[in-house]
């Protein structure tokens, strides 16, 4: 059963080259292009992954993580942050609000890649529920 | 032996010892050695109230009034007798204060007023001028009939009344030179005249001595001594009458009273009184040794009226002759022609005297205290610039004695021949006696004040007019005669000479009853009235109080000034070299080395002003120290300078305040500006890291490309192209954005070259669509252009403009929907501009995005899937073009129904006008 990461970016370009990484290294993925887009998919997709892009429009990055870790359904759910901005503030607040791990853009492919597989391979990953999405409560 | 020429050579012989005294004495001054520093010949000097008039006219009254002359010679000895007191303090207070004349003493008691000063000359003036023709008149006489002799005939009834105008008129004329020798050959700071003093009291000498010789030579020559004289008197009913105390026309209790009040007054208050026994008097002491020598020296020059009137009346029984010059007349009817020459000469004496002391006196007057005062106030004259004004004073003085003869001569044309000698005498002791109030109150009373001073001056002055001048003239034919026997009008309650119904007295006790209550009535209502001033209050009491006085009196100046400022201001009255000697002086007794040590303290400048004072009066004097110094007590000059000063002041700390609300202004404007900088500081670190952001986006997406395609080569062809593609677009991204980058920095900073030309918009317009044909044409959207015919040519850089246009257009079709896109491009000219519009039919913009589009790196339609290419600056540097050429650029739009972008440009104004025409 293929891990399922959704990736949140703006950037069609950069958008394009985070679905082929993650599609080659064999993972389902779904794609949000906007912080709203995030957070009703990842709802819906339950992402094992989110690929979140600090600097989204209509809600930023850390809101969508902070939303995600509220969210008891998503606990399991692993976030890999990548910002645009090397301050070393972005990657506090990002550690802050829950964030897992995090990359530098621009990003080493095989960085990104194995920093993905990783937080995947995390045995706390046993506890995300496999399953198709839950029916809304 | 009497013929014109010897009388002329002995009265310029006379005259010309008169100059020798005066020499004399000067030059002993000079030397220290004072003659006139001697108590005999201050009195002697006093006698110069021994004028023609008692020489001639005491005979005259005497022969009418019998002892009805003695009251003009009985005020003067009480005077003497008991009020020397009062004279001592006078004395004091003028020489503290360095009085130059009567006027100066009331002025200066009333607060060193300048309108009380010019009211008493005024008065003086008026006042003496009878006096002065009354000398002129006696000269003249005497003159003719000693021309006459041997015969006896009166000059006013016999010889020519042309002849005797054209005497007079030359006995004014020498008088006038005499008076100008002898007062204005210097400026005194103690304005003391030394020569002139020792003249006088020579004169006091001969003309005793040339009266008392006639007497001697009536009584014990012509008769056997004076009881013969009375006992031939005493014979005669007519003639015994008059040596009745009472006796004679106008005898009366009342008469003598006030006769002898009358004379009191004018022994104090004429001015040439005032003059000798005040002004020139060089130490108090002389005064007690005067209180008994001057009234013998009266008695002396009275012994022999009585019988000289007799021994006239006895002789002349016919009355043909004057009695007034039976002095003269005695002598010529025995032929005894050396005496009658010495009584010509003694006469010639005391007219002489009283012309040269009282146009002195006045002179000074009319030039301290109203020509002075007006000349200095008056700013037209710039007399307060000019350096050395001390023969401008000369100059000031001798046309006054020039005028007051003259005055005096055409009061003797006018009046001159209705009155007898003392009767015209008289009415000069009235005028004088109006100053006895002011005075007297303004010595002993601290309450009189200058409004009183001025009230009862005015007051007793107008009577004195109303019932003494008027009626001179009236007698004179001046005017009509009505006035006086029906009065005003026909009111007979105002006849002058029986003012509301007082009848029954003489002409000059009527009048002197009237002013003196007008007078009295007037200075005490007045003083009452109003409060006095400082300065007023000051002076009344240095005057009441002068025995308390320590050390120099003077106004309390409070502000100080240079010495070298004072020395100056001193000069120019003075004269430099005078100045100088004083102020060296002033020094020694203060114990300094120098003036250049002199402090310009209040003691100083009280000494300025003393000096001045000497010159040119107490009022004039405070007004020029003024101009040096600060003075506590204010009058309306140092008020409005205070006041100029005070202006200066204010408008200096306005300028203080306004410089200050500069600086603070400054203050606020630097305190912008620097949060400005801060601003921009935090601008260009926000627009450094939103440019790294741009930057690494692309940056991004084109190393991940790269690995991508890098660690694949087995990648199928399709994603291989795509990939690549990708990355070409997002360098050539990178590139573009580096570009506008630093084309905005370039135009920011300023550094932005501009080639500026004669531009044909619609050129330009139009070569803008045509580049950008290809892009619509690829995103379907159709575009139009509806452009003016002809517009009028603007200045701006080609290329820029061409920027501009590409920029909205690639927008406008940018953010069209493909299909049904539509883009319009207008170009129309209006009032002084020209306009481009760029409109499409696209997504909108939202109102607030509106403003925001046109600041850096925000772009709108980041919410479309389909981003548009664009890097965030396009709209930011074609503002900026389009505001560096003067125009502006804003966009309409509305969510869903499209945009119009649209710049103005101004069109250049001689474009304009062809535009316009």
């Amino acid at each position: 059963m293929a891990k399922r990461v959704l990736i949140a970016e703006d950037e069609p370009s950069i958008l394009a080259s985070l679905e082929f990484l993650m599609r080659q290294s064999g993972f389902e993925t779904r794609s949000a292009t906007d912080g709203e887009e995030a957070i009703s998919l990842a709802a819906t997709f339950r992402p094992h992954l989110v690929l979140l892009d600090i600097m989204l429009p209509r809600r930023s990055g850390l809101e969508v993580c902070r939303l995600i870790r509220a969210d008891a359904a998503l606990a399991g759910t692993r976030v890999l942050m990548l910002t645009a901005k090397g301050g070393h503030r972005d990657v506090e607040r990002g550690i802050d609000v829950g964030a897992d791990d995090y990359v530098t853009k621009p990003f080493s492919t095989q960085d990104l890649v194995a920093r993905a597989r990783a937080l995947l391979a995390d045995p706390m990953l046993r506890l995300a529920p496999d399953a198709a999405p839950p029916e809304a409560p | 032996m009497l013929q014109g020429w010897v009388i002329v050579t002995a009265s310029f012989a006379y005259i010309g010892l008169l100059f020798c005294v005066a020499w004399f004495a000067d030059r002993r001054a000079a030397a220290g050695r004072s003659v006139i520093s001697n108590a005999w010949v201050y009195s002697l000097s006093l006698a110069v109230y021994a004028t023609a008039w008692t020489f001639y006219g005491s005979v005259g009254r005497a022969a009418t009034d019998g002892v009805g002359f003695l009251p003009i010679y009985l005020g003067p000895t009480l005077v003497m007798l008991l009020g020397w007191f009062m004279l001592r303090k006078m004395v004091r207070i003028a020489r503290l204060n360095r009085t130059t004349s009567l006027a100066d003493f009331v002025a200066s008691r009333y607060g060193k007023s300048a309108l009380v000063g010019g009211l008493v000359t005024v008065i003086a003036v008026i006042g003496i001028l009878p006096y002065i023709s009354l000398q002129l008149k006696a000269v003249s006489t005497s003159f003719q009939l000693l021309l006459g002799y041997p015969e006896i005939a009166m000059p006013a009834k016999a010889a020519s009344l042309v002849v005797m105008q054209d005497t007079a008129f030359y006995v004014a004329l020498f008088m006038a030179l005499f008076a100008i020798a002898f007062g204005t050959r210097q400026l005194d700071a103690a304005e003391r005249h030394e020569g002139m003093v020792a003249a006088i009291a020579f004169e006091s000498i001969v003309k005793l001595v040339a009266f008392v010789a006639v007497g001697v030579y009536v009584a014990y020559f012509m008769y056997d001594g004076l009881g013969d004289i009375f006992e031939h008197a005493v014979s005669r009913p007519d003639l015994e009458v008059l040596m009745a105390p009472l006796g004679g026309a106008a005898g009366s209790y009342a008469n003598w009273v006030w006769l002898t009040v009358l004379s009191m007054a004018a022994i104090v208050f004429l001015p040439r009184q005032f003059q000798m026994a005040v002004i020139e008097n060089t130490d108090e002491r002389h005064l007690r040794r005067a209180a008994w020598a001057f009234p013998l020296y009266m008695l002396a020059i009275n012994v022999f009226v009585l019988p000289i009137a007799f021994g006239g009346l006895l002789h002349f029984p016919q009355g043909g002759v004057d009695a007034d010059t039976f002095v003269l007349t005695l002598p010529m009817s025995q032929k005894a022609e050396g005496l009658a020459l010495l009584v010509f000469i003694g006469g010639l004496s005391a007219a002489t005297g009283m012309v040269i002391v009282e146009t002195v006196a006045l002179s000074t007057m009319i030039c301290n205290d109203l020509v002075m005062p007006v000349l200095l106030r008056v700013r037209a004259f710039r007399l307060t610039e000019q350096r050395d004004l001390s023969s401008l004073l000369l100059d000031i003085r001798r046309a006054s004695i020039v005028a007051l003869l003259m005055g005096g001569y055409f009061y003797y044309l006018l009046a001159g021949e209705a009155y007898a000698l003392v009767s015209i005498g008289l009415i000069s002791f009235a005028a004088a006696a109006q100053f006895a109030p002011a005075v007297i109150g303004g010595l002993y009373w601290r309450g009189g004040t200058r409004l009183g001073a001025l009230a009862g001056l005015v007051a007793g002055f107008s009577v004195w007019t109303y019932t003494l001048l008027l009626p001179a003239f009236a007698k004179s034919g001046w005017l009509a005669v009505e006035l006086l026997e029906r009065g005003p009008w026909g009111i007979e309650l105002l006849r002058p000479t029986q003012l509301f119904g007082l009848a029954g007295l003489d002409q000059i006790t009527h009048a002197m009853i009237w002013s003196m209550i007008a007078n009295v009535g007037a200075y005490v209502i007045g003083s009452v009235a109003r409060r006095q001033s400082a300065v007023e209050h000051a002076q009344a009491t240095l005057f009441v109080d002068v025995y308390q006085q320590t050390g120099e009196p003077g106004s309390a100046w409070s502000g100080a000034t240079s010495a070298a400022a004072l020395q100056t201001l001193v000069g120019r009255f003075l004269g430099p070299g005078r100045a100088v000697e004083l102020f060296t002086a002033y020094a020694k007794q203060r114990g300094v080395h120098g003036v250049d040590e002199l402090e310009g303290d209040r003691e100083l400048v009280r000494f300025a002003e003393l000096q001045l004072a000497g010159t040119i009066g107490a009022a004039s004097a405070r007004t020029m120290v003024a101009t040096v110094a600060r003075e506590e007590p204010l009058g309306l000059e140092e008020v409005m300078t205070i006041i100029d000063e005070a202006s200066q002041v204010i408008a200096y700390s306005h300028r203080l305040e306004e410089k200050q609300r500069e600086l603070e202004a400054a203050t606020q404007e630097l305190k912008a500006a620097n949060e400005r900088l801060k601003e921009l500081d935090r601008l260009k670190d926000d627009f450094i890291s939103t440019v790294t952001h741009e930057l690494r986006t692309p940056l991004t997406s084109i190393r991940a490309f790269s690995e991508i395609l890098h660690d694949n080569p087995d990648l199928d062809p399709a994603e291989r192209r795509r990939f690549l593609g990708l990355v070409i677009k997002e360098s050539e991204r990178l590139t573009r954005l580096i570009n506008q980058v630093l084309d905005l920095a370039k135009i920011e900073s300023g550094l932005a070259e501009w080639r500026p030309s004669e531009l044909d918009l619609r050129e330009i317009v139009l070569e803008a669509v045509n580049a950008t044909s290809a892009i619509f044409k690829s995103r379907g959207v159709g575009v139009e252009t509806r452009l003016a015919a002809s517009v009028p040519a603007v200045m701006a850089d080609r290329d820029r403009l061409m920027q501009v246009l590409l920029n909205l257009l690639s927008n406008a079709a940018k953010f069209c929907t493909p299909g049904t896109g539509r883009v319009e491009v207008r170009l129309t000219s209006g009032a002084g501009t020209i306009r481009v519009e760029v409109e499409d039919n696209g997504v909108g913009i939202s109102p607030e995005d509106q403003a925001l589009i046109f600041e850096k790196f925000r772009q709108v339609g980041d919410t479309l899937t389909d981003k548009p290419p664009g890097t965030g600056l396009g709209l930011a540097i074609c503002r900026r073009i389009v505001d560096h050429f003067g125009g502006r650029l804003w966009v309409r739009s509305e969510l869903g129904r499209g945009s119009v972008f649209s710049f103005d440009l101004p069109a250049p104004a001689a474009a304009r006008r062809v535009a316009n025409a």
